[in-house]
């Protein structure tokens, strides 16, 4: 069976004025794709091609217009919140501004379990010092504020804080684009061996074409709202049948090549 | 004992201690946190540290000029007023009635306006732009002549004066509580706490409410000069406290009757008055300075 299914979804970005009637500024979709446990899907395409407002469509920040997006084959809707919470979690692009500047490292990731879990204050905190292990950090780490963290720490963090309700599936917008190359393919390891181990469905936004590849088993191309391939990832890589899509490998391409020579 | 240092220490401050540390770089600031201090020192133990009862008149002793005259006595350090009252006495009951008063109208106050602010803040459209035009017109008139106004209305009196000033001071405390947390609403952070599935109560005392201390103690300081000063401003002009009731603005008005005769009844509660507020405000501007600084700093 499917971990995720996303049936023919789409979203209307709608302007309404007091004296106008709305218009569309934008629309998404439809879009169709199904995940199966411990599989990889990258989403590539330009900016402002909608990869971030699917990202959002998926982890309910927004409200799709029509489509259904199915869990485990139940459909999730707006009154399974909570579920949506527990089992589908998103890691933003910007690591330093998903943590909250005011509160500790430990208070961060023990909110979404006070929320979401009947744990009490021990199972909490062994759950915060496991998790923060998990993600390679060490347990002190809860002491800490945002300032104090590197930026490829404030990325375990925001891992951290998506693993911590043991989700399903995670959604990633762009989670390597603001880390140094090090730290990056650290981070690319770090987030494969989780997943391996835990047998996450992962979806994530890249321009990265070198990552995609190495780590995405499907392949989602996007061009202003509408999907228009989609496919595994060497079958997309190999023989795109898109223009548009032939144009980003190759520009991949002559990348590689100028770093190689 | 020499220490050696083979490694090289971070240290890093949480918030809070990061303010304390830029704070502590103002020594001006610091000199108006203890000036501060010393008058919450005398509004919680004025009683035991007053000589004589603020209302008791010694009939003989009337206009006795403070210690350092020649004709001054000991036993009244300050000198008295018109009804034979001891100063000094007055003196530290009114700081502790005009302080005191202040401070407990400032924490109302934030608490009414925090909530006010909070819910226009999380509330988007037509409710929100209400709420904000409606109070930012009223933050346009000076909060004295609102508490006139509503004075005027209610009629006179201490505790009359004090419902004005609440109302006057509430929609500083909202448009400053409102600007905060729809810019906040805007950050990732608070997305990633909506993703945990917070509610806008839980979202607002767990999520913004820790960022917001420092807004908030600035605004308090900022709210606390405004009420010190409009507090007396009401006693002075006879509109808030009555009779012999020992606050620092109608001790001032009685003193006008003598002041060519006994200038240091109008120069004592007067330099009450200046110390109090020239220490709330060196406070609140080294604790605006000093957020300044933390920010940059992280």
């Amino acid at each position: 069976m499917d971990l995720i299914n996303v049936e023919n979804i789409r979203f209307e970005d709608k302007i309404s004025r007091l004296f106008t009637p709305a218009r569309t500024v934008f629309s998404l979709g439809p879009v169709n794709f199904d995940l199966q446990a411990g599989e990889t899907l990258a989403i590539i395409g330009d900016n402002g091609s909608g990869k971030s407002l699917l990202a959002k469509l998926l982890v309910g920040l927004e409200t799709p217009s029509s489509g259904k997006i199915l869990l485990n084959g139940l459909a999730l809707s707006t009154a399974h919140h909570k579920q949506k919470c527990h089992d589908i979690r998103m890691i933003f692009q910007n690591s330093t501004g998903s943590l909250n500047p005011g509160i500790t490292v430990g208070a961060m990731l023990e909110e979404p379990l006070i929320l979401n879990t009947e744990l009490n204050v021990q199972e909490r905190l062994s759950k915060i010092d496991n998790t923060l292990r998990l993600v390679g950090l060490l347990d002190d780490h809860k002491f800490f504020y945002r300032h104090m963290l590197s930026d490829g720490q404030k990325q375990r963090v925001a891992l951290a804080k998506a693993l911590i309700l043991d989700p399903k599936v995670i959604v990633a917008d762009e989670p390597f684009a603001a880390l140094d190359p090090s730290v990056r393919s650290q981070t690319v390891n770090l987030l494969m061996g989780l997943q391996r181990d835990l047998g996450l469905g992962f979806i994530f936004i890249s321009h990265n074409l070198g990552i995609v590849r190495h780590v995405a088993d499907k392949i989602l191309v996007m061009e202003n709202g509408a999907v228009i391939e989609s496919g595994k990832t060497d079958v997309i890589f190999n023989w795109p049948k898109e223009d548009y899509t032939k144009r980003l490998i190759e520009t991949h391409q002559q990348l590689v090549n100028s770093q190689y020579n | 004992m020499a220490q050696f240092n083979l490694y090289q220490e971070e240290y890093h401050p949480s918030p809070w201690q990061y303010t304390w540390i830029a704070f502590k770089e103002n020594h001006i600031a610091v000199v108006g946190l203890f000036c501060l201090l010393f008058f919450v020192f005398i509004t919680l133990f004025s009683p035991i540290i007053a000589p004589f009862d603020p209302t008791y008149q010694t009939t003989g002793d009337l206009l006795i000029p403070p210690a350092w005259f020649d004709n001054g006595g000991i036993s009244h350090l300050l000198g008295t007023d018109a009804l034979g009252r001891d100063m000094l006495s007055r003196v530290l009951y009114g700081c502790r009635m005009t302080f005191g008063i202040s401070v407990l109208l400032v924490l109302l106050t934030m608490l009414i306006g925090v909530g006010i602010g909070a819910v226009a803040g999380m509330s988007k459209g037509f409710r929100s732009s209400f709420v904000n035009h409606t109070l930012d017109s009223i933050k346009a008139i000076p909060t004295l002549l609102i508490a006139i106004i509503i004075v005027a209305i209610l009629g006179t009196g201490l505790v009359n004066s004090m419902w004005a000033i609440m109302l006057a001071l509430i929609p500083q405390f909202v448009h400053q509580t409102r600007e905060f947390i729809s810019n906040e609403m805007q950050k990732e952070y608070v997305m990633a706490s909506k993703l945990d599935g917070a509610s806008n109560i839980q979202l607002f005392f767990r999520t913004i409410l820790p960022n917001m201390g420092e807004v908030l103690v600035v605004q308090c300081t900022l709210a606390l000069s405004i009420s010190v000063l409009d507090i007396s401003a009401l006693g002075f002009l006879n509109l808030g406290a009555q009779g012999s009731l020992p606050e620092l603005g109608h001790m001032l008005s009685e003193g006008i009757e003598v002041a060519y005769l006994a200038p240091w009844t109008i120069a004592i509660p007067g330099g009450a008055i200046f110390l109090m507020m020239i220490s709330i405000n060196l406070v609140g501007d080294g604790l605006r300075s000093a957020l300044r600084n933390r920010l940059l700093h992280s």
